[in-house]
């Protein structure tokens, strides 16, 4: 197979390293890939939107899978779909919306495949309802490190140490996943302000269980008494009655807009606290203070940042970082004393996102757990951020929370154990099932996963 | 692995007593560094070193490394990649030499040149092919303003020093592309005991800020660093100076 050496990156464009980059076109060239992998071993990658650098692999492979992308069986009857796992969940809308069905979770991009979704068990708003993406994932075919192809049923330790796994059980080749029937594509949407924190927090508890969707922007940079405040929306698919006469004739329309990509070679600091709190400001401003029941097409919902490809660009040459945690219910002191430290150092963080999470999911690595999560990008170049997120980490980890692995490009290595109890399972099922260690990344070689 | 902050997890010093690495080490060690490997010239201050460092936390190692013995450097620095990936391998050897002196003694004035330029062009080329090889990592050079235009003064030391930039300059652009990064660094007169007994020149600076120029160049994968960062103006001025000017200069 043709390989070609380049350096790789996350979303966050940060940390580079070098691998032979293979794209797999058939299951037998997968296999042949896994078991030629030599002595850096390789891992798969998706749509790279990772942010950091867990579908990297200094010196050794990369395997592009989405080269890999049939979607094989749809049964509209049931509602699942059988594909490879080089698919993008942007094809399945495409595919899937016209007939009805949606997929069962979203991320904030529709730009991720399958094997990505299952890889970092990836979660959406509608995770206090329906669980990670792998909760609805009813079997999958793994190629693990023997070169062998095994079909892995949920309930067992082979698939709950994937899911959330991050690749380093061996390379997804096709998924079964259960889909969720929608009559439109369109989002009813109930939007609210709330003026700080504890204001979000109350109304999120109240009522987020009406809401099959729900998300909370942050102003991250609101100081004193509006630390904290935020815009909600919330909503759920719009049943057909709800759509005026005229778009009844074509309910399940999919047609998303983008933007001109954003260039390349921008230079750093375009976000900074001016321009970011003046965009912040706006956003809170142009919210209306409570309205229910707008209609609005299914990507502005959930993916508006899909609009504009490459902004990550925007970022500069020294890119940047997200940060995300988790912090179990009855810690929000915890959540409240990080929005202060993160606001007193003014991050120029226009992407705060905060999200209540409903029950753990199975994988031993997933990331969700009942509680309150954090999502921020942040300049990597920003003064002093390196120290400030080591100090957020340790008021995480003494709350019994834990940082997404899928976002992290920085976190100390000596707090996972303590973030993640059942690393030391994920261990042991690896060096048994890959015990020469052909699926590495770099992540796992920062953090000894 | 090297984070989104540039920040090495394993750190080869080459030139394991150098004041201006053991200070950058210090801080790399109260960030991510947990192993450390001090190569030089066997001696009690390099075993005292690594004790130090060890205090702080690191795995610290010591290897026997010598500039000027160029055919040992492919096996000496072979066994410590061997042992596992080197994130950052800081190049830190040099000899100031004694100007006056070896002006009337060339074989102490090639000793110079070869422990700071072909000394490096060796130990430098070994490093970063197994740099390459792992696919990640970062080469500090330190070099000096003194390379950027040489003085009457110490012009021995100076030239070696333009000779090991341009060179570092080169690898770094030869590695573009391959997960490598070189980044020369520029001191000023930094206060170690290299320049003890010297008179103090104007913007002198400290080890502890030349490591953290450092880490501030690795977090903006910078190519150059000059510390202080003024010099990078003052050099261009003086860069362009005329040779009359320049040669009457008080620098
Ligand atoms: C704008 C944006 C918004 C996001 N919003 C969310 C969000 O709301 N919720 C959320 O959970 N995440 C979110 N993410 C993160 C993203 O969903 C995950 O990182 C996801 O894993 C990316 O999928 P990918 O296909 O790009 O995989 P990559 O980034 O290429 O890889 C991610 C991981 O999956 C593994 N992997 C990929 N393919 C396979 C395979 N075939 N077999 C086994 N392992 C595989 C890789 O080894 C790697 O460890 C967001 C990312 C961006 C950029
Ligand atoms: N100090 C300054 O003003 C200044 C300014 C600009 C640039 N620099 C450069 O910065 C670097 C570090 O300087 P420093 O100030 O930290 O000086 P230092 O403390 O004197 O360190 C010099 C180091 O070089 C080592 N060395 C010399 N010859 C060697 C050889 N043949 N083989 C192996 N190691 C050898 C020394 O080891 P031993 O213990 O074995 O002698 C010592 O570790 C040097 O390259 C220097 O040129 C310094």
């Amino acid at each position: 197979m043709p390989a070609e050496t380049v350096s790789v990156t996350g979303w966050g464009r940060t940390a580079p390293s070098a691998a032979r980059l293979i794209r797999p076109r058939t299951y037998e060239e997968a296999v042949a890939a896994v078991r030629d992998c030599g002595v850096r071993g390789g891992i798969p990658r998706g749509l790279g939107r990772a942010y950091g650098d867990a579908a990297q692999n200094a010196g050794g492979a990369v395997w592009d899978m989405t080269g890999l992308d049939r979607i094989h069986v749809v049964d509209v009857a049931d509602g699942t779909v059988l594909c490879d796992a080089g698919v993008s969940l942007h094809r399945l809308m495409e595919v899937l919306l016209p007939l009805g069905w949606f997929v069962p979770v979203t991320p904030g991009t529709r730009y991720v495949t399958v094997g990505g979704a299952i890889g970092a068990d990836i979660h959406g708003k509608n995770h206090h309802v329906g669980g990670s993406f792998a909760r609805h994932v009813l079997s999958f075919e793994l190629l693990t490190a023997d070169g062998t192809i095994r079909t892995v049923a949920p309930g067992t330790p082979l698939f709950d140490a994937t899911a959330g796994g991050m690749g380093l059980t061996g390379v997804i080749l096709t998924a079964t996943v259960r889909l969720q029937p929608v009559e439109t594509s369109l989002m009813a949407v109930d939007t609210e302000r709330a003026t700080d924190l504890d204001d979000l927090m109350a109304r999120l508890t109240a009522t987020d269980h009406r809401h099959r969707y729900s998300v909370a922007w942050i102003d991250l940079l609101a100081r004193g008494a509006a630390t904290g405040r935020a815009v909600l929306t919330r909503g759920d698919h719009a049943p057909l009655d709800a759509l005026p006469a005229r778009a009844r004739s074509a309910p399940l329309a999919f047609r998303p807009s983008r933007l001109p990509p954003a260039p390349a070679g921008l230079p750093g600091g375009l976000l900074n606290r001016a321009t970011v709190g003046l965009f912040n400001e706006l956003w809170y401003r142009r919210a209306p203070r409570a309205r229910t029941g707008e209609l609005q097409p299914l990507p502005a919902f959930f993916h508006p940042l899909d609009g504009v490809p490459h902004w990550n660009r925007v970022y500069g040459r020294s890119g940047l970082v997200q940060y995300q945690f988790v912090v179990g219910h009855g810690h929000e002191d915890t959540l409240r004393r990080i929005v202060d430290r993160i606001s007193a150092h003014r991050c120029p963080s226009f992407l705060a996102v905060l999200k209540r999470f409903g029950e753990a999911d199975p994988g031993w690595l997933s990331f969700p757990r009942p509680g309150w999560t954090l999502a921020l990008d942040i300049p990597a170049a920003l003064p002093g951020l390196g120290a400030l997120l080591d100090a957020l980490d340790e008021e995480v980890a003494a709350a019994g929370g834990r940082v997404y692995l899928a976002k992290d490009s920085r976190l100390r290595p000596e707090l996972l154990t303590a973030m993640y109890p059942r690393l030391a399972d994920f261990r042991a099922l690896r060096a048994e099932l890959d015990p020469r260690g052909a699926l590495v990344s770099d992540l796992a070689r920062r953090l000894a996963l | 692995m090297q984070d989104a902050f540039g920040l090495p997890q394993s750190l080869l010093v080459l030139g394991g007593t150098s004041e201006i690495a053991l200070a950058t080490a210090r801080r790399l060690i109260a960030r991510r560094t947990r192993t450390v490997w001090l190569a030089g010239r066997p001696s009690a201050a390099l075993e005292s070193a690594a004790a130090e460092l060890r205090a702080l936390g690191a795995g610290v190692r010591t290897v026997a490394f010598d500039a000027l013995d160029p055919d040992s450097h492919e096996t000496v620095l072979g066994k410590v990649f061997a042992e596992g990936d080197i994130d950052l391998v800081l190049l830190a050897f040099g000899v100031l030499g004694d100007q006056a002196h070896d002006e009337r003694a060339p074989t102490a004035a090639v000793r110079v040149a070869q422990t700071n330029y072909t000394g490096a062009v060796s130990a430098g080329l070994v490093s970063a092919r197994a740099l390459q090889t792992q696919g990640h990592g970062a080469l500090v050079v330190l070099s000096s303003v003194a390379g950027e235009r040489a003085r009457r003064a110490n012009f021995i030391y100076g030239s070696s020093k333009a000779g090991l930039d341009a060179f570092a300059q080169g690898l770094g652009d030869a590695l573009q592309g391959t997960g490598v990064h070189v980044m020369v660094v520029r001191p000023g007169f930094v206060r170690t005991r290299m320049t003890a007994g010297l008179p103090k020149a104007p913007l002198a600076t400290t080890p502890e800020e030349v490591a953290a120029a450092v880490e501030l160049g690795l977090r903006r994968r910078s190519e150059v660093v000059w510390v202080p960062g003024v010099l990078r103006v003052v050099m261009a001025a003086l860069r362009h100076a005329p040779r009359g000017v320049f040669r009457r200069l008080p620098v």
